[in-house]
């Protein structure tokens, strides 16, 4: 077991506790109170539904951003003029704040469910076109020479040549957006939807319940701690394997 | 399957280069090849031995329309045929495993009965399921060299397959190479800088000058291969080199 990473979080549970005692204020519950929060918003069923509709929320935009990104970034790493012609809009997208994406993405186009996950898309795609756009700049042109020589289909290409030497970008691209992107829902719930952790978050904060707020975040960090430590590093793992191959 | 009975039977190839210059980084020209000509009959093993940096690779990566930047004609439409590329670094994908490696070399879909015996063909059997980072620089020829077979070409060109191979593992990948093209009777262009080698392997040797690349001498070796043991192929060399060897 990390024995390191137990001890981290049990000195952090502890000096929560004590600051909680110390403070004794309901503006900040110890962990046992929130644990009993968290307890009964799982047992009225109220938290598996809010969450699992933000995990939907994420998930959406995750695929949207991406697909779209590394396609961009792969464009502009690749074409000149295409990256000429992009670069601007990239830089433009870059800096518009989330939160000015999302109020015109409702005023646009309405409180619907696609403009919300299309706001969080939209912020995320830059982000992942820049990354990708590195990472398409330095594939091995010996390589794609060889794939002309064999005459791959463009499929063949994209699959054996492209995509293994993108991995790390895409990688980091994924991984930076997922925490990106799960931030950026909980806004979009709280500006626009009526369900969704974010939704009940803003509502908490109207009641100043802050056991709730805190049973709601740690719920969800978890829930992206595991996607984390059961998907992501997995996969990673899997396709990098060839790297650990060595005469 | 049209396509298998023109395997192996290349026609004449007629290779007629004006002139190839290459753009320096000082906004000068170069001139890399010039008045480049020759024939390749189907079916022969033919090396084209010059000094490093006579273009030699480029002549190989326009007979493959790799680059198709330069004055003259590569007989016939070359993308018509099948063309095998053993680059001189093996150019090997590091994600797929050997066998995945020799597979990607096939235009269309390969058995894998016929990855087995391009592998075995090759002495890397023993290998399929590896990556190529666990492999040694000869392993990894042998692999390019099986990929390119499994192209199935009717032209394998070889770019310095041998250089920077210790000389018994280079001995057992020149015959590698030999039971090779003695099964398939398939045409073979080899860009060498060793003369030795090139008189043990090959049907013609082009000697090329050096900067810009012109064939300077055409040299027929008749001499039975079972015969080119190290006295006959280092007397043909004193032969062909004249009195400077």
């Amino acid at each position: 077991m990390p024995i390191y990473q137990i001890i981290s979080i049990v000195v952090f549970i502890a000096i929560w506790a004590l600051a909680a005692q110390l403070a004794s204020s309901t503006l900040l519950p110890g962990p046992i109170e929130v644990l009993s929060v968290l307890g009964a918003a799982v047992r009225s069923g109220a938290l598996i539904e809010h969450l699992s509709v933000t995990l939907l929320r994420v998930i959406a935009a995750f695929i949207l951003a991406m697909s779209i990104g590394v396609g961009l970034g792969l464009l502009m790493g690749r074409s000149d003029v295409a990256n000429r012609l992009g670069d601007p809009w990239l830089v433009i997208f870059l800096n518009i704040p989330a939160l000015v994406v999302i109020i015109l993405s409702y005023v646009w186009f309405g409180l619907t469910e696609a403009a919300a996950i299309g706001a969080v898309a939209v912020n995320k795609i830059p982000n992942v076109a820049v990354t990708i756009r590195e990472g398409a700049r330095a594939l091995d042109a010996q390589l794609d020479e060889m794939a002309d020589v064999y005459r791959f289909t463009f499929r063949a290409r994209l699959y054996h040549v492209t995509l293994p030497q993108l991995q790390p970008y895409i990688a980091a691209a994924a991984r930076s957006g997922l925490s990106l992107i799960w931030k950026i829902v909980l806004v979009v719930e709280m500006l626009g939807r009526s369900n969704g952790i974010g939704f009940q978050l803003n509502l908490f904060f109207q009641l100043f319940d802050v056991s709730s707020i805190l049973a709601y975040s740690f719920s969800f960090t978890a829930i992206m701690l595991l996607i984390e430590l059961l998907i992501v590093q997995p996969y990673e793992r899997y396709a990098t394997r060839w790297r650990f191959a060595h005469a | 399957m049209n396509d298998m009975q023109h395997v192996g039977a290349l026609p004449m190839l007629e290779i007629a280069i004006n002139a190839k210059v290459y753009k320096g980084a000082d906004g000068g020209s170069v001139c890399a090849l010039q008045d480049l000509s020759f024939d390749l009959n189907g079916g022969t093993f033919t090396t084209v031995i010059g000094p490093s940096g006579c273009g030699k690779t480029t002549l190989l990566r326009i007979i493959a329309g790799l680059d198709p930047i330069y004055e003259g004609r590569v007989g016939g439409a070359i993308a018509r045929y099948r063309v095998g590329f053993v680059f001189q670094e093996p150019r090997l994908l590091p994600w797929r495993t050997v066998g995945e490696n020799i597979a990607l070399g096939s235009f269309e879909n390969i058995e894998s009965s016929e990855i087995k015996r391009l592998a075995a063909l090759a002495g890397i059997e023993s290998l399929v399921a590896r990556f190529p980072g666990e492999l040694s620089l000869g392993q990894a020829r042998r692999v390019s060299l099986a990929r390119a077979m499994a192209a199935r070409p009717q032209l394998l060109l070889l770019d310095e397959p041998f250089v920077s191979l210790d000389e018994a593992t280079a001995q057992r990948l020149r015959q590698v190479l030999l039971d090779i093209w003695g099964e398939q009777k398939l045409t073979v262009l080899m860009v060498s800088h060793d003369v030795r080698e090139a008189i043990q392997l090959s049907d013609r040797l082009l000697m090329i000058s050096e900067q810009p690349g012109r064939v300077v001498a055409e040299h027929v070796i008749e001499l039975p291969r079972e015969e080119r043991n190290a006295d006959g192929i280092e007397k043909l060399r004193r032969e062909i080199l004249g009195g400077d060897a």
